[in-house]
């Protein structure tokens, strides 16, 4: 099933008169396709949890319609609009096991939808297995481990066979191996039962891993729709660039003119197309070139060795970074002569964006 | 290095022993030891054996059987009617947003209330005096009704009196900690439980009753174990000789045997007091066992 958000904005009153309130969601347009995982992205307070509770129902919006394929659900109940929802704590019901809580919601259809007990029971297995836990349905929540919780979560969740399916930091309770499992683990639930799934997180990393479309968000504006790897290769604005990626994308403050990019008095790339203009010049660490020759000059702090690949760590004149990051092959050499290591750039992974709008700014290499 | 860290420790609770020990431990020992003594004599401490006499004279005696009776009555309607009302009210002030501080003082005012001053509002509302009939009889024929004698007319409506003043006098603690114990609760529940279209009656019983059941646990083990010690609030309704009043308690019967007129058999107290403790070590432990299958921890 798609979802559709067509200009759904909810707004937070102030708690006084001088308090103007937040806007949380802030006139969202979205087509979420059919059957597909999307990662809704964006740092800590900028508004994901507050969109993924309007689409639950938990939380009214302010304005705007929401549609589950055809069906305006703006204002239906959340139990009427039949949706999966996993809670960031799990929220299991611990007086219950692990059984029983995967039946709670199937004991609560009434009239036509009513389950017998052997049907209850058989739709509750057939979850249990999908997230492979049929051999602790008689435990106590307390009794299993954080991924295992997760999992039982996910069942309960998928167990009245949702239309869509709202996971909320749905790994930020586990530790960092198990999430690696568990993103996969998502992953695969999400293809099996091919349920459109919704996931919400802070985490760039986890997003991009799993997501077929992500959907980066900052103060409660949508920043950029798109394939991950889209998204990564090509941001729209200075925030997209800096927020996806590890180590964190190198921002310089730098200037077009004449046909040239500088950052200070260097002359890093000539570019066509473009108008002069003051720019952030934003530098992905595996752009980086060391080059004794090279037009880009900074200073050197030190070399962190990682085995596959090696990370340069310098600062520049002209970032406000304490440290910035140039990734290169464990085979390069880098040789830095009185404190100063040089480096060409790569065009197709330095951006550059205004500085006044922090919008992107197209060029060409000449 | 382990047995001087022992020690230590005993030392630090050894006020607190010492304490418990001769005020609390010497006497318990005391009076089982004086409930098994023999025709007891108090001005020669003399006595002739041990035995069972005591406990047949107590059994025996009209008296006590109807302190039992009343405390029985005392608790079954008491503990369970609190417990409930104190459960109804604390929903409803964990449902409002609105004057809720408002309404959880005036809750919790007969908690701070001084008995004294407690007792004349029940005086005001019950008793008949040669001015006024008292308000609640006032109320009763206003609807048509004929008075009764709250407080010296027959054995039920003395009974009511008490049952009301116990519950009204209990109920502040419970609604403090019911309250807590429903604010306690993760919100995440109730919007789980909401998604899955869950009806209300349904949350409460499958969700917030079993998280507050630990509360609830301790409220009624605490609230049988207060009624059954029933005795002041009975003797600030109806006066210090509750035999003629019929209301006695089985706490009322102890103090009587020892202090009032014909009073001074340490014995026969020493035996009832025993006899009490076994009956709430007795409730207290069905509790205990009917709670393992309906607390959740």
């Amino acid at each position: 099933m798609k979802v559709v958000l067509e200009n759904l904005t909810k707004k937070f009153p102030g708690r006084t008169r001088k308090d103007p309130g937040v806007t949380a969601v802030n006139n969202f347009n979205i087509e979420i396709p059919d059957g597909k995982l999307i990662g809704l992205l964006g740092p800590s307070g900028c508004g994901k949890s507050t969109a993924l509770n309007l689409l639950s129902g938990l939380l009214a919006p302010t304005s705007g319609k929401i549609y589950f394929g055809d069906e305006d659900v703006t204002d239906l109940q959340p139990e009427k609009r039949g949706i999966g929802l996993v809670f960031q704590n799990y929220a299991l019901y611990p007086h219950l096991t692990v059984i029983e809580n995967i039946l709670f919601p199937l004991e609560n259809l009434k009239g036509e939808e009513k389950l017998s007990r052997d049907q209850m029971m058989k739709r509750a297995m057939e979850a249990a297995k999908l997230v492979q836990i049929e051999m602790l349905l008689n435990r106590k929540p307390k009794e299993l481990s954080g991924g295992q919780q997760q999992r039982v979560a996910i069942a309960r969740a998928l167990v009245k066979m949702p239309r869509l399916l709202l996971l909320d930091e749905p790994l930020s309770n586990l530790d960092a191996r198990l999430r690696l499992q568990t993103r996969e683990e998502i992953s695969r639930i999400q293809k099996e039962t091919g349920i459109t799934t919704i996931f919400v997180t802070h985490d760039q990393e986890e997003a991009m891993s799993i997501s077929d479309q992500i959907i980066v968000m900052k103060d409660g504006v949508i920043q950029q729709i798109g394939a991950p790897q889209e998204v990564y290769d090509d941001p729209k604005n200075l925030f997209v660039a800096e927020f996806l990626g590890t180590p964190q994308i190198n921002t310089f403050e730098g200037e077009v003119k004449d046909g040239k990019l500088y950052i200070g008095n260097e002359a890093v790339l000539n570019v066509r197309n473009v108008n002069d203009q003051k720019v952030y010049v934003a530098v992905r660490p595996e752009a980086f070139i060391p080059d004794p020759e090279g037009p880009l000059s900074c200073a050197f702090k030190a070399l962190e060795v990682m085995g596959r690949d090696t990370s340069v760590v310098f600062t520049s004149k002209f970032s406000e970074r304490k440290a910035l990051r140039a990734i290169i092959g464990a085979d390069v050499k880098v040789e830095p002569k009185d404190g100063v290591v040089r480096f060409r750039l790569r065009s197709p992974k330095t951006e550059i964006f205004n500085r006044e709008t922090s919008e992107r700014v197209y060029y060409e290499e000449a | 290095m382990m047995e001087k860290r022992d020690l230590k420790g005993w030392l630090y609770l050894l006020p607190a022993m010492l304490f418990l020990g001769v005020f609390m431990v010497y006497p318990l020992i005391d009076v089982f030891i004086y409930s098994f003594e023999e025709e007891f004599n108090f001005a020669s401490q003399s006595f002739t054996g041990y035995g069972w006499d005591n406990y047949r004279f107590v059994l025996r005696d009209p008296f006590f059987m109807r302190a039992v009776r009343n405390t029985f009555i005392l608790v079954i309607i008491t503990v369970p009617l609190s417990t409930g009302i104190a459960l109804l009210i604390s929903l409803g002030l964990s449902s409002i947003k609105v004057v809720r501080s408002l309404f959880q003082t005036l809750y919790f005012l007969p908690y701070v209330t001084n008995t004294l001053a407690v007792g004349l509002v029940f005086m005001i509302l019950f008793k008949r005096t040669p001015v006024s009939e008292g308000l609640v009889n006032v109320l009763i024929n206003w609807f048509g009704g004929e008075s009764v004698d709250f407080i010296t007319g027959p054995y039920w409506a003395k009974m009511l009196v008490m049952c009301i003043y116990t519950i009204w006098v209990v109920m502040p603690f419970k609604i403090l900690i019911l309250t807590g114990a429903l604010a306690s609760v993760n919100e995440d529940y109730y919007k789980a439980a909401k998604m899955d279209g869950t009806s209300r009656g349904r949350t409460f019983r499958k969700i917030t009753l079993p998280m507050i059941s630990p509360m609830i646990f301790y409220l009624v083990i605490t609230g049988f174990i207060g009624a059954f010690k029933a005795y002041s609030d009975a003797v600030a309704l109806f006066g210090t000789n509750l035999n003629a009043a019929e209301m006695n308690t089985i706490v009322g019967y102890v103090y009587d045997v020892l202090y009032t007129e014909g009073g001074g058999y340490p014995s026969y107290a020493s035996a009832a007091a025993i006899i009490l403790f076994v009956i709430v070590l007795t409730i207290t432990v069905i509790n205990l066992l009917v709670s393992r299958k309906h607390v959740h921890y």
